[in-house]
């Protein structure tokens, strides 16, 4: 009776990586990668962590493409 | 797989994603500056004022400034992707790892770019008033995460219901949920109009194009490249075969 043997599905659902896992990677690899979106994107414009206008002048036609307010 | 090697993926994708964007804004995004910057210098000529000490040249803001400012962005956006994907691999219905990575990046254009950009579009040199900019600074990122909070609740309902209503209506039900709540938010908050009547349309249509181009190529980048080398490392560490057949073919 070969239509009786199960058939392995052709699409089953991927491996999962567990949320544990990735926690500790979302949480410090996360806060990192979101202040350099910080330092390229909007430091020394609304707000300064550091003084001067070097990072923000630096950075100025590449804010204003990426669609951050600038000045 | 491992979330690190997926990080480091991210952020190599990433870098080449920023390197593609650099070239596209190099050749399509700079023009629509110069021609903003030509109608500053015009304004404070016709006002008298010196343009005052430059602190970093326009030769540096359009080349290395622009590719540094780029490929930190692609390597940030990129790691915060991987993330994301650590995430959402497995968890979208039953993508595979290549649709998973193309869906997700077409979905975070979507909810961190493009819909933020629909309400507060990127603006060039002198369109803008200084005396503003933490304000408009302030909404743009408020709907920035207003827009992302909506867009993962969205798929939270629609992930619930796909069981009951199947992938076609979950998806359809999902986006419908984040089209009509992000509607009301943006129609909530406030508009901001400050464009000088007199500033080139065409400069301003050319810039803001090229705005959206950049993230176009930099999330296309990701999407697809990521995909792929997950794809492929998927393959080639599975010898006896199991992951691939775990890994279901597009």
């Amino acid at each position: 009776m070969a239509q009786a043997v199960p058939v392995p599905a052709s699409t089953p659902i991927p491996l999962r990586i567990p949320l544990r896992e990735v926690l500790p990677w979302a949480v410090f690899a996360g806060a990192i990668l979101l202040s350099l979106l910080y330092l390229v994107g909007l430091d020394q414009g609304a707000t300064s962590v550091f003084s001067g206008q070097l990072l923000h002048e630096f950075m100025h036609d590449g804010r204003h493409l990426l669609g951050v307010p600038c000045h | 797989m491992v979330v690190r090697t997926l990080l480091i993926r991210g952020m190599v994708v990433g870098l080449a994603a920023g390197l593609l964007s650099w070239l596209f804004s190099y050749s399509f995004g700079e023009p629509g500056i110069e021609g903003a910057i030509a109608f500053e210098e015009r304004l404070s000529l016709a006002a008298g004022q010196s343009h005052g000490v430059e602190l970093v040249s326009r030769g540096v803001q359009s080349t290395i400034g622009l590719g540094v400012a780029l490929l930190l962005f692609g390597v940030a956006i990129g790691g915060l992707f991987a993330i994301a994907y650590a995430v959402a691999y497995g968890r979208i219905a039953s993508l595979s790892p290549r649709a998973t990575a193309l869906v997700l990046a077409a979905g975070a254009f979507l909810a961190v770019f493009l819909v933020p950009f629909l309400k507060y579009p990127a603006n060039p040199p002198a369109s803008s008033e200084d005396s503003t900019v933490g304000q408009r600074t302030g909404l743009y990122l408020v709907l920035v995460l207003v827009s992302v909070i909506l867009a993962l609740a969205s798929t939270a309902l629609g992930r619930r219901l796909y069981p009951r209503v199947g992938a076609w209506n979950a998806a359809l039900l999902a986006s419908g949920l984040y089209v009509v709540t992000i509607s009301v938010a943006m129609f909530v908050m406030p508009t901001v109009s400050e464009t000088p009547a007199d500033f080139p349309a065409t400069v301003l249509y050319d810039f803001r194009l090229a705005s959206l181009g950049n993230q176009v190529v930099l999330w296309a980048t990701i999407g697809l490249l990521f995909g792929w080398l997950t794809d492929r490392s998927l393959r080639h560490r599975s010898p006896a075969g199991e992951r691939v057949d775990s890994a279901p073919v597009v």
